[in-house]
Formats: C-alpha cells, structure tokens, sequence
C-alpha cells in the first residue's frame, strides 16, 4: 500500500436513497438511444438511416474529426428515429431492439501478443475508443497521441453513486485484461487510485500492471482529476486520459469475448426512488424501463442519468448516458417556500454552512429536490469555495477569468486540471447561486476554440 | 399558517401578470420581484449544473450578519440613553433609558433604510436587475457607527453618497470596492467637519441643547464637569487623561462610554464575533491578524515611550477597546466584498487594518480615529495583496509542475 493521500476539503452531500447492495432485474431493452451529447467535442457523423437493421457493435455514429473514431450500436434492433433538435443538432439515435441480441463478432484475443496499433485498431472498430476521456479539457481521447498516463478511479463519492466493488466484483478478470490492454497505449503507467478507507476490502487492490495510490477524504476524493493534481498535475502541453472501472471491464470483455457489450450494474437512487437498488441494464437504455422504481403520476420526478452534481436531466423518456451507472431519480422543487430564508429552523434542509442548524444532526440524510434555494447573485463569500476542492487553485479566480474569457488568466489559474466535476460541489455550496459548471464549461469551450 | 401561505401566494401569482413584461406595471417589476423574494424563497428549479443546491443563499448569509449586530444595538439603545442621562444628570430609570434610546436611534433607522433601500430599488429597476440583499446589512450598520446627534439630512446625504457612489457606480453588491458603511461615515466626517468632529456630537441631546437651549427632558442643564470627550480623547493624552476622566478597561470593555451608537462596547461586539466565525460568515483570519496588527503597534510604541511623549504610554491592549477598533474589525474589516479574497490575503490585510489604525491613534491627535481611514485604505490595497498572493501561488503551481 503506497503513502495515504489524506483530503481535507470536501463534503459527503446527504442525500436520501442510497442504493442497498442487491440487483433487483435485468432490464430486457426495448428502446436504447446512441447520444452524441455524451461526448465533449464531437462532431457526429451519421452513419445509420431509420430502418436500418444493426448488431450490438455495429457503427451507428462516426467523428467528423477523427474519422476513425466509431460509436456503436449497444444493441441489435432496427434504427427507429433520428431525434434532432435546435440548427438540426443530432441528439440521438433511437434504436428498436431484438428480441433476441446478437453481437458483432471481433473476435476474442490475448491482448499479451497485440501490439499498440492493433489493441487501438479494436477499440476504434468497436465502438470502446470514447471510453477514454482525454485532459485537459475532458473531451474525446485523440488517437493520434501517446498519453502521458492513463488514471483511473477505483473507488466514486459522489452523491449515492454506484458501489463500484459491489457493481463490478464480477469483472474482476475483464478489469485486468482491460489494464494488459491499455496500458500499451500509453508510454507511462496506468495509475489507479483507491480509497484508503477501504483499501484491503476492495477486491481491486489485487490487480497488477498498475501504480496504485490511496486517497482518503469526502467528495471529490473520488474524482480522478482530482487525484490527478495530487499524483502527476496536468501542465501545459501535457495529455493523459482517464477511464473508468467500468469502461475498462468493457474493453477487457471485448478481448476476452470479442463482443461490444455495454451491460453494466446501474444504481437507481435518489429520494424519489422506490426502494433503491441496483438493475443490469445497458447503456442508452430508456429510463420508462424502470417504471417500477418509481410514482411519476403527479409528474413531479426528475431523472438524471449520472448523479446530483454532474449528472444530466434526461426526462422519463430519456436515455442513460454512455459513462453512467447511475440513475438519481429527485422531485422537482417547484413550490415556494414562505419566508424560508429567515427561519430559524429548516429541518428538511440541508446546508453545508452553519446559518442553518443541520451541523446539529450530522448523520441525517435529506430528501433534496431540484429547488434552488435562493437567487443569482454576485460573488460576495471567498472562502466557501476553497472548503469543497481538495485542488491547489483558486476556483473563484479561475471561474471570474472564464466570465471574462481571459485565455492567459485561465491558464495560470488552472483550466488544465479540471473538468466540471472537479468544481461541482462549489456550485453546490454556492450562496450566489453561480452555475459554476456552465461557466466552466464556456471557458473549456473557448480554450478548445482559441487553442486549436 | 400553511392556509395562509397558500393564500398569499395566490395573491402573488394573481398580481404577476401586472408587473410581468406586457402588463401595466412592468416598470416596476424589480420592486415587485424584490418583495416577492423577500416573502417567499422562490420556487425556481436548478436548469444546467448541480440538481440540487445548499439551502444557504445571500438573504441567509446577510440576516446572520444582522443578527450579529443586534447585541450592539440594544447596548446602543441602552447606552445613549446611560450617556444622555449622565450628561444632564436626570437620574433616569432603565426603562428611561431605553426609551430615550430609542427615541434617538429609530430615526437614524428610518433615515438609513428609507434612503439606502430606495436607491437600491430605483437603480435595480433602471438597470433591470434584481434587488440585492446587500443593503441589509449596510442600513443596519450605519446608524450604529454615526454619532448619535448626527443630523438626519446630513445623514440621508451621506447614506446616498455611500450607496450610489460607494456601491451602485460598481453594479451594485458584490463589485464594490469599498464598505459602503465606512464610506457613509467617511463622507459624513469630511464634508462636514465642524459638525462632525468635537466632543459634542456623541452624546445624545447635545447638540440641540447647546444650540436652542433646550432638552428633550426638563432637566437642570449639563452637569458640572461634563465635557463630552469620548474616551479615544482622553487616550490621545495618555493613561493619566483616561484615569482622570474616571474611565477604566472595563468600562471600555463593558461599554457605557461615549462613542457612536453600537461601537462602545466591546462585550457585545464579541458577541457578534461569535455567531459571525461560528456561522463562517466572516473571517477570523482577519478578526486575529487585526488584532495582532494593533498589538504589535501598540507595544511598540509603549517601548519607545518617555515621559514627554504621555500618548504612547498607553497600554497596547487599550487599544483594542477603543473607539471604533473592536467593531470594525468584527463588522467592517471582515466584509468579504471589499477584503481581501485569498486565505494568505486576509491575515496581511487584518494585519496591516490594526497596525494601521494604532500608528494613526499615536500620531494624529487631530483627528483620533484611525480605524474607519486604516478599514477603506486596506480595501483599496486588498486587490493588490490578493495579487501578490495569487501570483506567488501561481509561481510555486509552475514549479512544482517542474519537478513532477
């Protein structure tokens, strides 16, 4: 076990609906969808028409970029609608599935005897290339370059995400053979983080061809940017990727079986969730298909695909994202609330602050809702910030160089090094209600845009 | 109450549509907004980013800094009319007291908020925007940093000059440069310096007892030997001065001394402090390097003392309860506007307020009040300290980017 990198800044948001450890169904898909918002900085091809038939593994989506760059069907059906939307921005690629699925057959390889060229060959071909996310910027992985490293996470703290070692305990062989594969694609290391609270019970300390490393610490411990800046910070003219657990077992399945399959443990969570427990079900799959977790009847529930921080509002009718395993289901908090900034109790509230009492009752849980709290307003606190970002930055300088699209300033303040993830919990805690994120966002947009 | 929430709120949602773009009323759909605000946390959902958002917003943040101050104001009360009855000696009762307090100290309210709330909604309706909370907070300052018998026009102007050209000339809470409480009682101090400055104005009913004659009891007049001098006069003369004048520590600690309405006392001051470090509301980094900043400089001067120079012979630690220190290091120094932004940042900023307002004590007897000039000086230079630090941050960032 390597040296315990302790995080103190931080925060656990308490939030109700934590997924119990037991997978309730495996979800049978009906309509899956392709997204080409999952992905930063894709321009998307069409490589489908409606009507087409397709095998799980067959192109639907190609980069206009990197041409070779393919994004796959996650199942066999028929392509049933193209959904655009505003300046005709394709938004998603539905697709009807089989009864019964078939998968392109790539064939199961060892990965020892492959060479870079023909482990990235695969990968492109199959549609597991996105699984690679490159920094800076947190966009599409290039496969023309050598990364510096590749990080992952082995362990998430974001609001009630999945339990990756009870969501991926079975993948323990695919995860490896996954690591063998790409870690030939990077001239340094594959570095995998783990949390030291829990370092000896995770199956996943046992995996070789890594450098492992421990972190201790709340939200965002377990974001792998910010173990990047503790381990080997991103500089200028740097690149490395990172990948999930998941993604990695992805790719390990498709050298071991030669089949692009994206079937994974989702979590369904969240205060609005009935019983919150684990399905298996794949990636685009439709979120009706958990109608038993869930009482939408007075049309009050949001459903996100990914978490409370960083997740995305997909609607009922919307899909799970490419990189997600994890469905937050939350009430929209639509009614106001009389005089609620004054109280002197709000015992439903949770706040990270002391004006509020909920510091008195610190392992209670809340059922949160998507109300805001409060209105925009201008920075007026300094220091709240700095307490939810384990990062030697300055988040608040760096988010005023974004507004004012300061390409140098951003540059000295650490664009680099994060994502939107990374700044997430300071949007949470927040009292001017910034949308840090989206404004982040802007800024990452402008670099792509003035750096290319 | 949750029937008459509901009731409310129909009223609300029914008088929209007047205020909304399109209606009769929409001139004034800031105002209308402000106050819908203001009654009810809004039911607004979260669209791009986090899903959900703490339950702290700036109301909360500002009502905790009121909260804080209300200690001060209700020893203010009590401590005008202590000072009022002292001075004509009355022999008034508690209940007196405090009725004279305020008598006195209700109008500097009025005065405050109706002028500083009534620009704010005007510029926020010309510009379109909302109504920002900030004004909270300076209206409740103000009257407790003047002095009592300050004039309410004089006091209206002031209250202008700081919300316009303190505050609104930047766009309003959050991009000013300086306190906008200090700025009004600066503005008050040198535009009208013979009113402002003497012994007379801190007590109540002075004023217009030595101008008209009259007080606001029926009284036998001023009472032999009262001069009016707040304590920070006699301490201009040394420890002796503060002795003669019959005034120890801890009638400074305690407060029933002359000096603006909510700065005497410094018990109630601490207590402020403590509900603004506990909620996290403002910074004790600045609290302690302030006084730090004061010590350092007072017993500096203490070492350097001779006989021929009686005002640097008072003890370092009077400083602290002195004049306006304690509670503008709580209160003012602390604004997290216009102080200084990074963590380094606050202690040479907290430093250099109290080092600064003790060297200006020991220097200028003119004019003995360095903590409202060392508070707006700071605020000019915490840009440039944040910048140092910032920098030197950046530096060390490229550095270690190096070595990895």
């Amino acid at each position: 076990m390597s040296n315990n990198i302790d995080l103190k800044q931080g925060l656990n948001i308490p939030i109700e609906g934590a997924a119990a450890p037991k997978t309730r169904t495996t979800i049978k898909p009906d309509i899956v969808a392709v997204k080409p918002t999952d992905f930063r900085g894709l321009l998307p091809r069409l490589l489908v028409r409606e009507g087409d038939k397709v095998l799980a593994g067959s192109p639907v989506l190609a980069d206009k970029v990197s041409t070779d760059v393919l994004f796959t069907s996650p199942v066999s059906g028929t392509v049933t609608e193209i959904v655009r939307g505003e300046k005709r921005k394709l938004l998603e690629v539905r697709i009807k599935a089989d009864e019964k699925q078939e998968f392109v057959d790539f064939g199961a390889r060892k990965v020892n005897g492959l060479s870079a060229d023909e482990i990235k060959a695969l990968l492109l071909k199959s549609g597991l290339w996105p699984a690679f996310i490159q920094r800076p910027y947190g966009i599409l992985a290039n496969p023309q370059v050598k990364p510096k490293a590749i990080f992952v996470s082995a362990f998430s703290t974001a609001p009630l995400a999945a339990d990756l070692d009870y969501a991926l305990r079975e993948e323990y062989e695919n995860i490896q053979t996954g690591i063998n594969a790409v870690s030939k694609l990077t001239n340094g290391s594959v570095h995998m983080s783990f949390n030291g609270d829990n370092y000896s019970g995770t199956p996943f300390h046992k995996l070789e061809n890594i450098v492992s490393h421990v972190f201790t610490g709340k939200h965002p411990a377990g974001n792998v940017g910010v173990q990047i800046s503790h381990i080997s910070p991103v500089r200028k003219g740097d690149t490395v990727w990172t990948i999930s657990l998941m993604m990695l077992a992805a790719i390990g399945k498709l050298f071991n079986t030669g089949h692009y399959d994206l079937s994974r443990k989702v979590a369904v969570t969240g205060p609005r969730a009935v019983n919150p427990e684990y399905v298996t079900a794949v990636a685009g799959m439709q979120m009706k298909s958990i109608s038993d977790f869930y009482d939408n009847s007075s049309k009050d529930v949001r459903f996100i695909s990914g978490d409370v921080l960083t997740g995305t509002n997909v609607g009922e009718e919307g899909f799970l994202g490419f990189y997600d395993n994890q469905i937050t289901l939350i009430k929209e908090g639509t009614e106001p609330e009389l005089l609620g900034w004054a109280k002197p109790f709000r015992t439903k509230q949770f706040s990270f602050s002391r004006t509020y009492f909920s510091w008195l009752t610190p392992g209670k849980k809340y059922a949160m809702d998507t109300n805001t709290h409060g209105e925009p307003r201008a920075f007026v606190l300094s220091d709240v910030y700095s307490k939810v970002l384990p990062m030697d930055i300055f988040p608040v300088y760096l988010i005023k160089a974004c507004i004012a699209g300061d390409i140098d300033k951003m540059e000295k303040f650490g664009i680099y090094e994060v994502i939107e993830e990374d700044l997430a919990l300071c949007e949470y805690v927040c009292p001017s209600k910034i949308g840090i994120q989206s404004i982040l966002s802007d800024g990452i947009d402008l670099m792509l845009k003035e750096m290319a | 109450m949750i029937k008459g929430m509901n009731s409310l709120n129909k009223i609300i949602e029914k008088m929209k549509p007047t205020f909304s773009e399109g209606g009769k009323l929409s001139f004034l759909h800031s105002t209308f907004e402000a106050f819908e605000s203001f009654l009810f946390v809004p039911g607004t959902v979260t669209r791009k980013g986090t899903h959900v958002k703490d339950a702290v917003d700036l109301k909360r943040v500002m009502i905790m800094v009121v909260i804080a101050l209300v200690p001060c104001l209700l020893f203010g009360i009590w401590n005008t009319g202590y000072q009022h009855n002292l001075a004509f000696g009355l022999g008034w009762g508690f209940w007196q007291m405090v009725w004279y307090g305020i008598v006195k100290i209700v109008p500097l309210y009025l005065v405050s908020y109706i002028v500083g709330l009534g620009i704010e909604f005007a510029s926020a309706q010309m510009r379109g925007h909302q109504v920002n909370e900030g004004y909270l907070v300076s209206g409740m300052l103000i009257p407790l940093i003047v002095p009592i018998d300050v004039p309410l026009w004089m006091l209206a102007i002031a209250v202008a000059f700081a919300v316009i050209i303190g505050k609104e000339v930047f766009g309003g809470t959050g991009m000013n440069i300086w306190n906008p409480a200090l700025l009004c009682r600066a503005f008050l101090f040198f535009s009208y310096p013979s009113k402002m400055s003497g012994d007379t104005v801190w007590t109540g009913g002075l004023t217009r007892f030595l101008n008209e004659g009259t007080a606001y009891a029926s009284g036998n007049g001023l009472v032999d030997g009262f001069s009016g001098a707040t304590p920070l006069v006699h301490a201009g003369e040394g420890i002796q001065s503060l002795n003669a004048a019959n005034i120890s520590f801890m009638d400074l600690f305690v407060g029933n001394v002359g000096g603006a309405v909510g700065e005497t006392s410094v018990i109630a001051i601490l207590i402020g402090a403590v509900i603004l470090i506990w909620t996290g509301v403002a910074s004790w980094k600045i609290m302690v390097s302030s006084v730090v900043g004061a010590l350092a400089v007072g017993f500096l001067a203490n070492a350097l003392a001779t006989d021929a120079t009686p005002y640097l012979q008072l003890p370092a630690y009077y400083h602290l309860v002195l004049g306006g220190f304690a509670f503008g290091t709580v209160f003012m120094a602390t604004d997290p506007v216009t102080s200084a932004q990074t963590e380094t940042g606050k202690f040479i900023y907290g430093f250099f307020i109290g080092a600064l307002t003790v060297t200006v004590r020991l220097f200028n007897p003119g004019y003995m009040e360095g903590m409202m000039l060392a508070i707006l000086l700071m605020n000019t230079f915490a840009p440039l300290i944040d910048h140092y630090v910032v920098e030197a941050s950046i530096n060390r960032r490229m550095k270690r980017v190096k070595t990895a």
